[in-house]
Parts: structure tokens; sequence; C-alpha cells
């Protein structure tokens, strides 16, 4: 049984825990590459995705997985809702759940907020992305991702390459590769690297061609322009030549890497299209595995019996 | 805590032999038939009367394990993990024989049916208990092969302890207090 009642975020998750969804989340993989993928597990639970922000992959992600387990769906964006006429949060969540909604996932441009919602209101929350907080959905799948690839992640030296400042996808993957005995190293421009970062036993490399010497795995990340509000780089050319992955870089390093990225893709800026649909990369694999995983997810919290 | 043997390893080995001749009789060679063990508990004898019937027709056939947790009704009264399933082969159109160790609310070969629902339409769904506890049924199921019938209440339990890697094993009825 997982030890939280809510998924805010890998930092409160113990290792057990950790397993336990990796170990669900394989046999739910079974099951949807089954011909019938659905279960009927939460048949009588009803769950709101909750969307203060853009998001494809991760809201269809939850949506398939809530619909594969049956449960009922409810469909929130904030742009289309009475947030815009100056509701609060905290009311417009107190008012869903008066229409008996069980489970709350959220997606939300303020680090914090699910952890806030949490102490707020009757429900157990899955944070889908807090500004620039945490992504833990996407770390378990990218851990997933890893161990279905290498069989394990303990041992494995994974590189997080790009905006690692912006980035919720990296530090919730950073939480979740250490805890489960990975090395992690990150790379990028200066400026997009937190000074904090030490703190989490986190090694730094400037120069991409040493770091993807040293590794097993390379995550390539997104330049979070949207939450840049100033230049952190000349150009985005510059960056390219300097943090781009490229398929003459790949082949130079004449060893195997599994190459990852969490998507959206911008193709020329931090990978190649040569690099991204190439035999090395498993970034489809990656958008396979988030189903089974954050059905894994939602599964286990809604089986833990005390209720919020 | 008191503890009755039901039956010892040899006595098991005997009841393993009837059923495994049960089954080869019912099953003409096992042309069409499979033998699917339910998860935990049934797989230990599945995988044993699969290896007689194997010794005994001189071919294999399909054999699968299932696992129930997804379809189960205790889902929000304990915390349940799941185990693998693995079943490789066609069941359209196939005889099942469903094998579980112990048959007692009937509320697991409940969920069994569902799940096996996802893997095709099968010819017929037999079921085989290595012990049927009467008394105690919730549902209408009723096993078509049994090892032993025991007469347990409610605060009794059934153990099947599987000894020499699953080849033999022992059952005893222990009271709970």
């Amino acid at each position: 049984m997982l030890s939280v009642n809510h998924l805010l975020g890998i930092k409160y998750l113990k290792k057990d825990d950790i397993d336990l969804i990796l170990n669900t989340a394989a046999t739910f993989l079974d099951v949807i590459n089954r011909p019938i993928k659905k279960v009927p597990s939460l048949r009588d639970t009803t769950i709101v995705n909750l969307f203060f922000e853009n998001s494809t992959r991760t809201r269809l992600s939850f949506e398939l997985a809530e619909k594969r387990l049956s449960a009922d769906v409810l469909n929130f964006t904030a742009s289309s809702s009475s947030v815009s006429k100056g509701e609060t949060l905290i009311d417009t969540v107190n008012n869903i759940l008066a229409m008996k909604v069980d489970m709350v996932v959220m997606r939300h441009p303020m680090p914090g907020a699910a952890h806030f919602l949490s102490q707020r209101v009757k429900s157990k929350i899955v944070n889908a992305g807090d500004g620039a907080h945490e992504h833990p959905t996407q770390a378990l799948l990218d851990a997933f991702s890893i161990r279905r690839k290498l069989g394990e992640v303990a041992g494995k030296k994974v590189l997080i390459v790009g905006d690692i400042l912006h980035s919720r996808v990296a530090l919730s993957n950073i939480f979740c590769l250490q805890k489960l005995g990975a090395e992690v190293k990150v790379c990028g421009p200066p400026t997009l690297i937190p000074k904090y970062l030490h703190t989490l036993g986190v090694k730094v490399e400037f120069d991409l061609r040493k770091a993807l010497l040293w590794c097993d795995v390379a995550n390539m990340l997104r330049i979070q322009l949207e939450r840049q509000d100033v230049k952190y780089f000349p150009s985005l050319k510059e960056y390219t030549q300097l943090f781009g992955l490229n398929k003459e870089l790949l082949d130079d390093l004449k060893k195997p890497i599994v190459i990852m990225h969490p998507g959206p893709i911008n193709r020329g800026v931090e990978i190649t299209s040569e690099v991204a649909d190439s035999e090395h990369s498993i970034i489809l694999d990656q958008v396979e595995n988030g189903v089974a995983v954050r059905m894994a997810v939602l599964y286990l919290l809604a089986n833990r019996p005390d209720v919020v | 805590m008191g503890q009755r043997k039901i039956l010892d390893a040899e006595q098991c080995n005997l009841t393993l032999q009837r059923l495994c001749f049960q089954l080869i009789e019912n099953h003409d060679h096992f042309k069409d038939s499979v033998i699917i063990g339910l998860q935990p508990r049934g797989i230990a004898l599945a995988k044993q009367l699969y290896h007689q019937i194997c010794a005994q027709i001189g071919n294999d056939f399909p054999y699968g394990e299932l696992d129930t947790t997804f379809f189960r009704d205790d889902f929000k009264l304990k915390p349940l993990v799941p185990q693998t399933t693995s079943i490789d082969f066609q069941i359209d159109t196939k005889r099942v024989i469903l094998i579980d160790d112990v048959l007692y609310t009937g509320r697991s070969v409940r969920s069994a049916l569902d799940a096996l629902t996802h893997f095709g339409r099968p010819a017929s769904v037999e079921l085989l208990v290595l012990i049927d506890r009467r008394f105690s049924r919730h549902l209408p199921i009723q096993p078509d092969y049994v090892g032993v019938t025991v007469d347990a209440v409610n605060n009794e339990k059934v153990i099947v302890d599987w000894q020499n890697n699953g080849q033999s094993a022992e059952v005893y009825l222990t009271t709970i207090q």
C-alpha cells in the first residue's frame, strides 16, 4: 500500500512507494496491450482533470488512464471556466467536489498548488505538474521506461540536458532516479542550472560531449521559453550548437545511449529529427508507458482504504 | 490456534492423480482445452496438474496464469497488489479449466470469469479446486472437479502448504481465535 494519500511530488514518496507504482504499472502495461484494454477497478470513482495550464500529452494520458480503469471523467480547463470570472482555486474545487467527485488531477502554473489544495479540500490529489516545481508522473514514467529498457534503474548514469532551472521534469526526475539508486548529472547553459543543485547531490557538466560519454541515458529537455522572463542565452542557434543532440555527435561517442524526451519536442533545437526517430530513442515508449504508470498511480491511491 | 490436518502429502498425491485422470477423461487428450491457474494460490496446483497431464498424455498444451486483482469486488476494502497475468494464446472456442486451491465465497472465481472475458470467448469454462469449503458460498458458483470437500465455519482457515518445489502439498484446517 502507498504511504501517501496524494501524489504531490516524488519528494514525498519512499523508495517502496516508487517500486510499488512501477511494479503495478507493469501489470497495467500488460492490460493496455490486450484486445480489451479496460478493467473495472475504478467503476465507482469519479475523477476531475483540472488543467490551469496547457497540456496535450499529460491530459490525454491521464484521461485515457482514467477511462481504462473505468472511472467517470470530468475535464476542466481554466480558460473556459468561472476562474476567468474571479473564482478562487479552493471554491472552484469545492464546487466540483460537491458534485461527488472522488479524485482531482491538477496541473497549475504555481509551484506548490497541489500541496496547497491537498491541505484544504477533502479529496485525493494527483499533481500533474505545478509550475517549475514537480511533475511526479513524468518522473515515474521516465524511471519505468529506463527500467524496461535497461532492466533496472539502480546503478545507471542518467544525464538531464537543457533548461533545468524552469523544469519540473528535471526536479522530479532527480528525486525519483536518486531514490531508485541511479546517478544523475545535468548539463546546460550555466544560466539555466539552478545554484542549489549541488545540495541534491547532482553533478553539473557544461560540456555536452563529455556528459554524453559519461551517461547510459540522456533525457533531453525542451527550452521553456514561456517561463523565461529574461534572456538566458544569446540565441536558440547558439544553444543548439552547444547543447543540441545530433546524429554526428551521437555516432562519435561510439557507445549506445538511450535517448529520452518528455515532450513536446522542438525538433532541430534540443534534438534533431534523426536522433528523435532513431533506434536509440524511447520517446514513444515513454508515452505508452505514461498511460500504464498513471493507471497505477490512480489505482493505488483509490485502493487506499483510508479516505482523507 | 488449533490446527487439524486434512490431507497429508501422500493423500494429496493420490488426490492430484485422481483429478489428473478425471481431466484427461473429460478433455480428450486436451486437443481444444487449456489450463489457467488463478493467481496467486492456484498456480502451484495448476502447474503440478499441468505437468502430470503432459506426462500422461505425452504432449503439451496451452497453460496460462490469470490475475484477477483489477476485477475484484473488495477493491475499496483492503490493499490489493496485482500479480502477473500470462495468457499468450487464444481462448476463443477453447475449453478452459480454471484452477484454484480453495473455493470459499466464490468471489475470486466470479472475478476470474470477468477477467477471462478480456481474452476471448471460450467454448466452456470449468472450475477445478483442491479444497471445496461447503456452507460458505456468497455466490452461486460450484466446482466441476473437487479434491476434497471440507465443512469449515467462518473462523476456520484452510491452509494449503506446498512442499518439494510445489510437487506435493499438505492441507490443514486452522482455527482463528
